[in-house]
């Protein structure tokens, strides 16, 4: 049943005074608007390290500055890289954090530290900022997964000690729809072929209940086989979306990744982060970053004029990051290296407040420390909080330590509560 | 055209647009045609069989010994049990056991023929005998020496160049062929000298490598998690925190690699370089001045040898028939690799040995006196209680059911690796077992279906050994794959058509849809739900009925899990 097919039903059992029939009458979540949705996150994850100098923080005519220029923005004061020419135009409606720093260099622990707010630990994996949203603010309502990601991901977001279920389902090539979604026979036998497994495993669990209930095989089972039927499946495919839309977005991997972000917020998924692979750029770094930018600069700009558009903005945490940024200095192959004290995200959204410049890094390049340093997980425990999660609470975990959410503190310039 | 004349006149740039030819043709035609030239080469150099395979169960010489060390075990278990007060479950079905064996020792199920030829033999000690016989199958060190692999090495196949996971597997496959004492295994691992491809070996140095450098702390940390059971590597930055690991323990341990390095000429040890004594030395914190450390274990360093390498001198103290954290840690790890879950969890990180003996020590004792010998622990492990215990069990409430599972009084289901799954699904659909002496092509056909379902799967790597949970992606995957939808449509050559045409009568055909998938018959119920599908169906129908029900077989918990 399409969502209009549906309303009309419902409307039709109301019609026959059959409420006592029908789901409960509030709006479906994914139809508000505004402040009053859910909150979502999605987020663009710069694979590689990206250059704070060739995007968010850039220091033309100094030293460290390299060729890079700088154009002015719709946010006052705020200077970007003139790679950014749209997103320019759009950044107001987020933050600009120029002084990030943790103590990893490297791009794993790099990474789990920028998706779990944690240093890695050998005993325990943290959950993903995504997995924590799904796991304390779940939507019910829907029939796709909650936590996706989109794009080629060496690391995707996982849900760590929360399990395997809280995991990002992974879509490597966003937009083309879902592969293994169409059952290999016709719906006659595929009823027979379910009957028969209903038939199978009910021998099997027979005195495995308590055994089975631990494996999710069933529950999962089950999933798999409500996304195969479910409408909200349209979301992954592009076939139906306006040329010029696509065009805004970029005819990309990451272009079109950013566009079904979109349409999976739309439909009520919690977490979507979408990969762009290719900044480590140790070698002819100011050629890659110009690369890099030629996609990010539509991509990045279209999601947030679509968001603002569809109202779905002030609902919608969006956070642009990578593992780390790039060192000041230029190496001698014009690259830069890995440098993870004083490096930039773009972060709004949500009911976050936009238009600000927090933190400052040094034009020579000499101090390593940026003025207004903000640890990583402040800015863990802001997006936690803004997305109405309890990031004090502690779990315990499966080897019986107890786990806070976030060891953070929010930015409480960011905060508008 | 004027291309003569231009050739003509410009033969430099000439000769240019014909050595850009050559390289557009290097990569359109030459370097597609060489990869599927070296992937053939490889492919048939891993089918080639080094190995005569055993096609009757030989009897095992050492039954009663392995009897002995599996029954003490068994005391142990049952003492603890009767002081618990838990109820065991009972004995599984002797086909569950060796679907568990093969699950385990292959990485994949029985073949019908297997299930055949097991079912024929009617000799005592059936499951030891079979037990020793996958042993000595080349499936067994094909399928361990991956398994082993990424305890050791991980499964990353980085740093580039100067790493060959590959090399190092087959070294491994090939000394577990030959049945080498794992001491002695272990011991060359840590301290071979020489280049990456030639001594494979020294993979295990080189997989450490940062910018052509030796990361000794990488090392250290790695050396003591896999071979001891430890996790020191948090003991790198800070003491541990509820151990008794201390920085300076570490750093000790690290030295051992401080003189390792690694260049052209291979993986080296040199105490001095151009007269100058190389020493290990790292940044002191709080002077931030360069500190030497000696190399230095953290207890008994009366086992560590006074001759030999840094490195020679580490293996031989890890090795030390007295440090019983060297076997505690491989039982364990065993242990994990046959039950799907180690038998203390997380499997690296063992609490340190005491007075009292556990299961650790007990099976531990008997490897080191039967000469660290891989193959008999398995038997020995693969021949107590609670390996052959059902994964049913009477408890009735959580609590009491949870209390069973941990204390081994019930077998536990784990999660498949994907390989195993894919494996198990390829091995029901053939009927014949897929081994060395299997047609090349056929062989050709798995290596690559198996590395694409694998990958979108997902491999765990080397957190393989952690509880899993099923995904939704994999149960897509099972249902309506490409790959699952050619193994369950009948062709001549798969089990479905074979089944389909061959099988006989409805309820034999029934049975054989059975035992290539789940390893067993049918139940009543479900020979009662599924016998009227086949009544009467002949041809494509008939096709039809059978795919139907291998389809379900192969989507339940059944078969992708270890129970």
């Amino acid at each position: 049943m399409n969502a209009i097919e549906r309303r009309s039903f419902l409307q039709a059992l109301a019609g026959l005074g059959l409420s006592f029939a029908m789901p409960a009458l509030e709006p479906r979540a994914a139809e508000r608007r505004g402040r009053a949705r859910q909150k979502s996150l999605i987020t663009l994850w710069m694979s590689g390290g990206p250059s704070q100098l060739e995007t968010w923080d850039p220091h033309p005519g100094t030293e460290i500055g390299g060729p890079t220029k700088a154009i002015k923005t719709r946010t006052r004061g705020l200077e970007i890289a003139e790679h950014f020419p749209r997103v320019a135009e759009q950044i107001d409606a987020l933050s600009v954090v120029r002084s990030l720093v943790s103590k990893e260099g490297d791009h794993e622990r790099g990474t789990y530290m920028m998706k779990t707010g944690f240093r890695p630990e050998t005993t325990l994996v943290h959950p993903s900022l995504g997995s924590i949203l799904v796991h304390e603010a779940p939507n019910p309502q829907l029939e796709i997964p909650q936590h996706v990601s989109l794009g080629e991901s060496q690391w995707p977001s996982r849900g760590g000690y929360f399990g395997a279920q809280y995991d990002a389902f992974k879509v490597f090539d966003p937009g083309r729809g879902l592969h293994n979604m169409q059952a290999p026979v016709e719906s006659d036998r595929q009823a027979t072929r379910l009957k028969n497994l209903d038939v199978v495993s009910k021998a099997f669990q027979q005195g495995r209940r308590l055994q089975s209930e631990r494996t999710l095989h069933q529950h999962t089972l089950e999933a798999a086989l409500k996304m195969m039927r479910s409408d909200q499946l349209v979301a992954f495919d592009l076939k139906d979306e306006a040329k010029a839309t696509l065009a805004a977005y970029g005819d990309t991997n990451f272009g079109r990744g950013c566009l079904v972000a979109r349409r999976l917020i739309e439909k009520g998924v919690r977490a979507v982060e979408v990969t762009l692979n290719g900044f480590d750029t140790h070698g002819n770094n100011f050629e890659g970053h110009k690369t890099q930018a030629a996609i990010l600069d539509p991509a990045f700009s279209a999601l947030l004029i679509d968001l603002k558009e569809r109202q779905l903005l002030d609902s919608t945490v969006v956070l642009c990051v990578g593992e780390f940024g790039r060192t000041p200095k230029i190496n001698p192959l014009d690259g830069r290296d890995h440098w993870p004290t004083g490096f930039s995200c773009v972060i709004g959204g949500g009911g976050l407040r936009g238009g600000l410049v927090l933190g400052e890094t040094d034009p020579t390049g000499q101090k390593a420390e940026p003025s207004q340093p903000i640890p990583v997980q402040n800015l863990f425990a802001t997006v936690l909080k803004t997305l109405g999660v309890d990031f004090t609470k502690e779990l315990i975990t499966p080897i019986g330590r107890p786990m806070i959410f976030s060891q953070g503190q929010p930015i409480a310039e960011l905060l508008t509560m | 055209m004027d291309g003569v004349r231009f050739v003509a006149a410009r033969p430099a740039e000439a000769h240019d647009l014909v050595s850009l030819g050559f390289a557009m043709k290097l990569r359109t035609v030459v370097i597609p045609a060489l990869v599927v030239a070296a992937v053939f080469a490889a492919v048939v150099g891993a089918a080639r069989s080094t190995v005569r395979t055993h096609r009757n169960a030989p009897a095992v010489d050492a039954s009663d010994s392995i009897r002995t060390a599996a029954g003490q075990i068994d005391d142990w278990f049952a003492t603890r049990w009767r002081r618990e007060g838990i109820e065991p479950a009972a004995p599984a079905d002797e086909l569950q056991v060796l679907r568990r064996l093969s699950l385990s020792l292959h990485g994949t199920v029985p073949s019908l023929e297997e299930i055949r030829q097991f079912e024929a033999d009617t000799g005592p000690d059936r499951l030891m005998r079979w037990t020793q016989r996958m042993l000595l199958d080349t499936r067994f060190a094909d399928y361990f020496s991956e398994r082993l692999a990424r305890g050791f090495v991980g499964v990353d196949t980085a740093p580039f160049l100067v790493f060959r996971r590959d090399r190092f597997k087959d070294w491994l496959a090939g000394r577990l062929r030959e049945n080498a004492p794992y001491d002695q295994i272990v011991r060359e691992i840590i301290s071979t000298q020489g280049l990456w491809t030639g001594t494979p070996a020294s993979n295990f140095v080189t997989s450490a490598v940062v910018e052509n450098d030796v990361d000794e702390n990488k090392l250290a940390g790695r050396s003591v998690r896999i071979f001891l059971g430890q996790r020191i590597d948090c003991a790198q930055c800070h003491n541990h925190p509820f151990s008794h690991w201390k920085q300076l323990q570490f750093e000790g341990l690290a030295s051992f690699y401080g003189q390792t390095q690694v260049s052209l000429a291979g993986v080296e040890d040199k105490s001095s370089d151009k007269g100058e004594p190389i020493e290990y030395a790292v940044e002191d914190r709080m002077t931030l001045q360069p500190r030497t450390i000696e190399p230095a274990v953290p207890f008994h360093p009366e086992w560590l040898p006074a001759e030999g390498s840094r490195r020679e001198r580490l293996a031989g103290w890890i090795v030390h028939p007295d440090n019983r954290r060297f076997e505690r840690a491989i039982v364990n790890r065993m242990w994990a690799y046959l039950f799907g879950r180690p038998w203390h969890d997380p499997v690296d990180d063992i609490p340190d040995p005491t007075l009292d003996d556990d299961l650790l020590d007990i099976a531990g004792r008997d490897f080191r006196a039967h000469g660290c010998d891989l193959r008999r622990l398995i038997l020995v492990l693969t021949s107590t209680r609670p390996f052959r215990m059902a994964s049913v069990h009477p408890a009735g409430d959580a609590d009491r059911f949870d209390q069973a599972r941990r204390e081994w009084a019930v077998f536990p289901m784990t999660r498949l690796r994907p390989e195993q799954v894919i494996g198990g699904m390829l091995q029901a659909a053939s009927v014949q077992t897929i081994n060395q002496q299997t047609h090349l092509l056929f062989r050709m056909i798995r290596f690559f279906r198996e590395k694409n379902f694998v990958d979108e799967y997902g491999d765990l790597g080397v957190d393989e050994l952690a509880e899993q949970t099923a995904t939704i992606t994999q149960a897509l995957q099972r249902m309506n794959s490409q790959l699952s939808r050619e193994i369950v449509q009948a062709n001549p050559l798969n089990a479905t058509g074979r089944i389909a045409a061959m099988a006989g009568s409805d309820d034999k055909c029934l049975e054989v849809c059975f035992l290539v998938a789940l390893t067993r018959r049918p139940t009543d119920d479900e020979k009662e739900a599924l016998l009227p599908q086949l009544a009467g169906k002949t041809k494509d129908e008939r096709t039809n009925a059978v795919e139907d029900i291998l389809w379900a077989l192969f989507n339940t918990e059944e078969f992708s899990w270890q129970h």
